[in-house]
């Protein structure tokens, strides 16, 4: 590869897009399926057609490993805490990967996260009622899109709710691009003794969570104590920030598209409403900066070769802005068959917690509009502060009112 | 229409049971898919394949 003229990584959005994906990508995909950017000074493929990105995404000859060589990363090291904690499976191969992954399956299955729905209908109901007794305007990401999630992962890891500020502090820290890396690892090395000390702590006295049942592996052997709370930080900071940003991000996108909102408030059909979700995921795509890889070994594809050592991005977003797999791509109707989106990523890595995701968002899609049928934004769409910044899309706050 | 899945493959995505769930099923222990029948009728065709194809880790093959 050569690095001349290849356009830069990530691009920005358009101004009074803050929906779209950047213009620039769907001129790289119209372009080619596989095109040549650079990334933190260096050579990197663009995937930019939803076919090429499954493909390749479900290739082991992909690594999802950091450390290895060209992979797109600035430091190309995973973050470790002094108390040698790392970041969980996401940034590792199988075996080790699927080994790890395993150990924390059984509660995401679709049958465990079903009996956890009349729970999360019963929060959704509460931060409502709260919401309808309390001042207006009020900002939903801090009284409404952050507590869902945050309440939801606390109960299911076993991590007291009370410690929310600290924890959604420091993800925030730990997953924003313009943060140096010194503040980064401050954010990871803080989350890391904290469910280091939380592990410790259920070592002696064993709740009914899934941290606690990670101890019991360390009893066994089978799973290291930092293993154990590395597992716990990727569960706590993947577990919050990604659906507090889709029901922030996701209300705003509704309130732009009030007869898109009306098709949501005037049904109360399960099925349209889980489309509705598949749909909302697919056109936000809130993670927006790419999957990242690197070629383990080369691989022939379009008439290019992927050589051994090349840096790989994989763009959802665009992806799922495909016209060959998504006609109108650009146009969001919760009417459309969206459930082939790859908003949860594609192969090994796919989303763990996407059961729990889907139906968070079902829960609050469906009451939330219903409730407070006036609904509306109290700010101007360019006076709302969106997360460019951040390694998942949404806004900082959102002022609404009804 | 006759349907194998590969368990070793497979990653506890949930996505074969969302889409249908007449069909797969998911371990107790560790979500793993489990077929509760490898020739469903006929009608069950467009979920098996809608299954197959969200598949993230190709686990799922249906022979027509
Ligand atoms: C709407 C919300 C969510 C979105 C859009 C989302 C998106 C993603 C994406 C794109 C990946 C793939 C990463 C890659 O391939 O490199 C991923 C992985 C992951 N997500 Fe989510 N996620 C969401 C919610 C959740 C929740 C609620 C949890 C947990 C409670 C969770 C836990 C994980 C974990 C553990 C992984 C790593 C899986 C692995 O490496 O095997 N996510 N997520
Ligand atoms: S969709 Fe594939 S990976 Fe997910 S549970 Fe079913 S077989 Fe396993």
């Amino acid at each position: 590869m050569t690095i001349h003229e290849a356009p830069a990584y990530p691009m920005a959005r358009a101004s009074g897009c803050p929906f779209d994906p950047p213009p620039k990508l769907r001129e790289l995909q119209d372009e080619a399926p596989l095109v040549e950017v650079q990334i933190f000074g260096r050579p990197a493929w663009l995937v930019t057609r939803y076919a090429e990105q499954r493909k390749l995404l479900a290739d082991p000859r992909l690594s999802a490993d950091v450390t290895t060589s060209g992979y797109p990363s600035p430091t190309g090291t995973p973050p470790k805490s002094d108390g040698g904690v790392g970041i969980g499976f996401i940034l590792m191969d199988d075996p080790e990967h699927a080994r790890l992954r395993r150990m924390v399956t059984a509660p995401f299955m679709i049958k465990r996260v079903e009996a956890m729905r009349p729970g999360v209908q019963k929060i959704v109901d509460g931060l409502i009622d709260d919401l309808l007794a309390g001042p207006k305007p009020v900002d939903l990401m801090e009284a409404f899109a952050l507590p869902v999630p945050s309440l939801v992962i606390c109960q299911l890891l076993g991590v007291p709710y009370a410690d929310h500020d600290f924890f959604q502090q420091n993800s925030k820290q730990l997953i924003k691009m313009t943060a140096t890396q010194e503040q980064r690892a401050t954010a990871h090395g803080n989350l890391a003794a904290y469910l280091d000390n939380l592990v410790g702590e259920k070592l002696d006295n064993p709740g009914d969570d899934l941290l606690s049942g990670l101890t019991e592996r360390i009893k066994t052997g089978e799973l290291t104590r930092q293993d154990a709370a590395g597992i716990g930080v990727l569960l706590l900071l993947a577990g919050h920030e990604t659906t507090a940003n889709m029901i922030a991000l996701g209300t705003l996108a509704l309130l732009e598209h009030p007869e898109q909102l009306a098709v949501l408030r005037e049904t109360d059909d399960p099925k349209l409403v889980a489309g509705a979700v598949e749909e909302l995921l697919r056109y936000l795509n809130i993670t927006h900066n790419g999957r990242r890889r690197a070629v383990l070994e080369d691989i022939e594809l379009d008439g290019q070769v992927l050589k051994a050592g090349d840096g790989v991005i994989f763009p959802n977003d665009i992806g799922n802005r495909d016209p060959e797999v998504f006609p109108d791509p650009d146009v969001l109707d919760l009417q459309r068959d969206a459930r082939r989106h790859v908003a949860f990523g594609f192969g090994v890595h796919q989303c763990l917690g996407q059961p729990l995701a889907r139906m968070e968002l079902q829960v609050v899609y469906s009451t939330l509009y219903r409730r407070i049928p006036t609904l509306r934004r109290a700010a101007e769409l360019d006076e709302i502060p969106f997360k460019h910044e951040g390694a998942v899309y949404g806004v900082h706050s959102l002022p609404v009112t009804w | 229409m006759k349907i194998i899945v590969d368990q070793d493959r497979c990653v506890a995505s949930g996505q074969c049971v969302t889409a249908a769930a007449d069909v797969f099923d998911q371990r107790d222990e560790d979500g793993i898919v489990v077929l509760l029948t490898d020739t469903p009728p006929e009608d069950l065709a467009a979920d098996v394949h809608q299954a197959a194809a969200v598949c993230p880790a190709l686990a799922i093959l249906v022979e027509d």
